[in-house]
């Protein structure tokens, strides 16, 4: 039963359009066939959030997705937030405040965070830690990823009132 | 984790739903959040030969507070519940219950349906909707039937609901009680070792009605009409507390696994019951 199906998705801003079987991951689609991979398999069991992706506007765990299922959608990457050249607030702050140590889960949590920060642009250091209990990290113990998603929060808030 | 090959199916309408559910029974299943279906699926637990996405189907989404009821969509997610206003208003132990369940991103797919109709112990919503007296809506080819949530479980994912229909809505009716939804879980995502569901409602300092679920003690939800009763009539001293937690134990039957030995999981579940019972008689 290799029933492959015409898949059609944005994936940051690109339009992609491929066969595939609908079975595939979605996480697998991204790393192996649009060759984006910036999205991680950390456990492939939607506990860790290394693979976590932005799909019409939701924090996503692209490990536990059908790529049927993405089928017609718009997603975000990290590669989509910020490149080298032109590093994302959050990508800024993390790279200022030692929020990454190893480097594995920084692509889930920045995507994640961003969408975090979308939904509520001033957060205390509890709802950081509330709304970024998805995505989990094995070196840094958490402090300078909290610390980095607080100082990008200001960041942001400090620009948006220049701007007004 | 390759989940076995499948036919995707993505109707727009319950009559698209039911109509593949009839030609392949059991070997279709349908497709809500996926969360824990997929996991399944990759684990090849699950072998599902047709899967039925549900995303597009009209009608099966929204929270409609009518008066004396709420009205949700099988299709409505955690974070809907958890965002909605109005919902918070008039039913505010839903949102503190989804506020417990999982992590943030699963909470974005994972529906109110799909938690109450997998069936499976550990999910936190049957356990509630059976604190609340709510009712299921099924529609199956011969039209629409429904279920109270108090009679729908009948052992580890195996309910009243048959292979040929869906469940696709859930009616609360509004209580005005005070509410708790107490949970001991080991770590984020991980299910419950023990959860209360509690509303009371108080009148003069003394309960006047009162019912209690828990979850993840047993194979099914579990409504303990003895413990609730055990409070009514009384101003919640120690002795009547003592004797809802008494009832409640003797209406679990946890068995031992990862998060303990079945003497844990009772002493457990009993000082959650007890947290709940203090926190929804506050509330009251």
């Amino acid at each position: 039963m290799s029933n492959k199906m015409h898949i059609k998705m944005n994936v940051n801003g690109e339009e992609q359009e491929f066969l595939a079987e609908p079975r595939e991951l979605l996480i697998h689609t991204l790393r192996e066939r649009l060759d984006i991979t910036g999205p991680h398999i950390g456990c492939e069991t939607s506990h860790c959030g290394a693979c976590t992706v932005t799909i019409d506007g939701k924090s996503v765990k692209s490990c536990t997705m059908f790529v049927a299922q993405a089928n017609g959608k718009d997603v975000t990457t990290i590669e989509g937030l910020g490149g080298p050249d032109d590093l994302h607030v959050l990508q800024s702050a993390f790279k200022e405040h030692h929020g990454l140590q190893c480097g594995f889960c920084t692509p889930g949590m920045i995507t994640r965070a961003s969408k975090l920060l979308e939904e509520n642009p001033n957060p205390t250091e509890e709802e950081v830690r509330f709304g970024m209990a998805g995505n989990i990290c094995r070196c840094t113990g958490y402090q300078n990823i909290v610390k980095s998603i607080l100082a990008a929060a200001s960041e942001l808030q400090a620009a948006k009132e220049a701007a007004e | 984790m390759i989940p076995a090959a499948f036919e995707y199916h993505r109707p727009t309408d319950m009559a698209g739903v039911l109509a593949v559910l009839e030609e392949h029974g059991d070997d279709a299943r349908v497709l809500a959040g996926g969360h824990s279906l997929i996991p399944m699926m990759k684990l090849r637990m699950a072998e599902v030969p047709h899967l039925i996405d549900l995303q597009d189907v009209s009608g099966l989404g929204g929270i409609d507070v009518r008066t004396g009821e709420v009205h949700i969509g099988a299709m409505t997610t955690q974070t809907e519940i958890i965002e909605n206003a109005e919902l918070a208003q008039v039913c505010p132990i839903l949102k503190e219950a989804a506020l417990q369940i999982a992590d943030p991103q699963v909470r974005y797919m994972g529906t109110v349906g799909g938690n109450v109709a997998n069936g499976d112990p550990g999910n936190d919503m049957p356990g509630l909707m059976q604190c609340l007296d709510a009712t299921f809506e099924l529609v199956g080819p011969d039209g629409t039937r429904e279920v109270k949530a108090r009679d729908f479980y009948e052992a580890a994912y195996m309910t009243d609901r048959e292979d040929d229909e869906v469940l696709t809505k859930v009616v609360i009716p509004a209580h005005g009680a005070g509410y708790a939804y107490e949970k001991q879980k080991r770590k984020i995502g991980d299910y419950a070792t023990a959860a209360a569901a509690v509303t009371i409602v108080s009148d003069m300092g003394k309960c006047v009605q009162a019912s209690i679920a828990m979850t993840n003690l047993s194979d099914t939800p579990v409504w303990s009409e003895a413990a609730g009763a055990a409070l009514v009539g009384t101003s919640l001293d120690d002795a009547a507390v003592d004797a809802a937690v008494s009832a409640m134990l003797g209406d679990i039957d946890p068995t031992q696994d990862n998060r303990g030995p079945i003497e844990f999981k009772k002493h457990a579940a009993a000082v959650i019951l007890r947290r709940a019972i203090a926190r929804a008689w506050s509330r009251a």
